[in-house]
């Protein structure tokens, strides 16, 4: 994966985890992150670009999402 | 922790009822938002934006939940609920087709407005066989097959069953009724999203969908009507003449999207969902099992759904089991026949035995549902299994080997 991907990877999967800490609702907070986690471990060794992109077209939407109720 | 709606401090209990209603998932609420506030428009409204943009998020639900069973959307009513689509259903097709036929069949473990509508039916001249179950909450083929009647027009048997978990052999039956040409009706309300349904593959005529069960708002429901072979119904709700005209009234749109978007999260979501709900219900069933004896798991262990767990604990009254399980929410039989005290119909069809059917808990794994809680419902099962027990007169005797259905109980 290009640098440049990899770090835009890292930033939004810290993004995604941080936000869904302010979620206040336990099983929320805890789906959130787990899902989150288990998502991008699942996804890892991706090597297709347009897959990788498509899957952070899916996490910045669902970054939005999250923002929107927390 | 989190608000309570006392407006207290103190903190919720854990939810083990998912089988009772299930939180909204925060992507359904996200899909729903903008028909709760900007998008407020009338989905039926055909002269202007407001109504376009309602009817077009109305129109990609409805195709959201015929994905979810491989059906048409065209096939796809909007209702307010599963009970809803089970009366639609049942009433329906029995009323359309009246005239040549009389007969339908269901089973004893149905849902009560499945039941309640067969009754009801009963009063207008209809003649239902309630199949029985086996002692594994399973009806019998042989036993279904010989209860056709030339003039059977549907069979109605739920896929999953709400207080036991316990799953029908969908295929076969759907194989038996499409044979006689006899309509197959599924309430399938605690089944899709969490097991795979396809309409076609199971040869199902009519299937009843429910929102709030899974990760979707309270209020909403689908009704799946096939187109081919066509499934005629005599409508319940007369009016305007919305979706097909078998069901009148604005479809909310608001619901409808969550409904959809509940589905569609659901796809993505069931194989993970399952692996996981199936992990934390075999550890939550060897933890109690291996710490407490006398536990006796209601239903099937193999046809069943991992995430809803029936267990009996001898000896024990159930009320008191739940009332000492403060911190947890639990339920013991299904929430609609929860507030008359008579031990549930379900476990009276298996066969259980009356105190044992007053003993019954059931335990609900879902989506949210994590490893914590249920290692902490377990911990408290045990502790008052336990305390319970040790109060109890019967588990004494039992422990001195006396043989309690020996005893001659004096009349006062």
């Amino acid at each position: 994966m290009a640098a440049s991907s990899r770090a835009q990877v890292l930033r939004l999967y810290r993004a995604l985890l941080r936000e869904s800490q302010r979620f206040s609702a336990y099983n929320y907070r805890t789906y959130a992150i787990r899902r989150i986690r288990d998502a991008f471990r699942e996804n890892k060794n991706i090597e297709d670009s347009e897959k990788i992109e498509e899957l952070l077209n899916k996490a910045k939407e669902n970054l939005e999402v999250i923002q929107r109720q927390v | 922790s989190g608000r309570t709606g006392d407006g207290g401090g103190a903190p919720r209990p854990l939810y083990m009822d998912v089988q009772a209603t299930t939180p909204l998932d925060p992507r359904v609420l996200d899909s729903m938002l903008p028909y709760l506030t900007a998008c407020y428009g009338n989905p039926h409204s055909r002269t202007h934006a407001y109504g376009w943009e309602s009817e077009a998020a109305m129109e990609k639900a409805r195709q959201q939940v015929a994905d979810l069973i491989g059906a048409d959307s065209r096939e796809i009513i909007f209702t307010s609920g599963a009970t809803e689509s089970n009366n639609m259903a049942i009433k329906g097709v029995a009323r359309f087709y009246k005239s040549r036929k009389k007969h339908i069949i269901t089973t004893q473990t149905e849902h009560k407005c499945v039941l309640d509508s067969c009754r009801s039916l009963e009063t207008e001249g209809f003649r239902v066989t309630y199949l029985p179950v086996k002692r594994n909450g399973l009806i019998d083929l042989k036993e279904l097959e010989a209860a056709f009647q030339p003039d059977t027009s549907l069979v109605s048997v739920m896929t999953v069953n709400n207080e036991i978990g316990v799953k029908q052999p969908i295929h076969d039956i759907g194989e038996i009724c499409r044979a006689r040409k006899v309509f197959f009706h599924t309430d399938a309300a605690q089944a899709i999203g969490k097991i795979p349904m396809d309409v076609n593959n199971m040869k199902i005529d009519l299937m009843s969908i429910s929102g709030h069960k899974i990760y979707g708002p309270k209020g909403v429901g689908a009704l799946y009507v096939r187109r081919r072979p066509r499934v005629r119904l005599e409508p319940l709700q007369s009016g305007g003449g919305q979706e097909r005209g078998l069901r009148s009234g604005t479809v909310p749109t608001p619901l409808a999207v969550g409904l959809g978007a509940a589905c569609e999260v659901a796809q993505q979501e069931m194989e993970y969902d399952h692996k996981r709900i199936s992990q934390l219900a075999e550890r939550l069933v060897t933890k109690i099992m291996s710490e407490v004896p006398d536990v006796v798991m209601n239903g099937d262990q193999e046809h069943r759904y991992p995430g809803c767990i029936n267990l009996s604990f001898a000896y024990v009254e159930g009320e008191s089991l739940l009332m000492a399980l403060k911190d947890v929410a639990l339920s013991s039989g299904s929430a609609c026949t929860s507030a008359s005290l008579e031990p549930s119909y379900v476990l009276r069809a298996i066969g259980t035995d009356e105190d044992l059917a007053h003993s019954s808990i059931r335990f609900g794994i879902g989506r949210f549902t994590t490893e914590e809680e249920v290692d902490y419902t377990v911990q408290k099962c045990i502790q008052h299994v336990k305390r319970l027990r040790e109060m109890s007169p019967l588990w004494e005797m039992v422990q001195d080997g006396i043989d309690l259905k020996s005893i001659k109980w004096t009349q006062h």
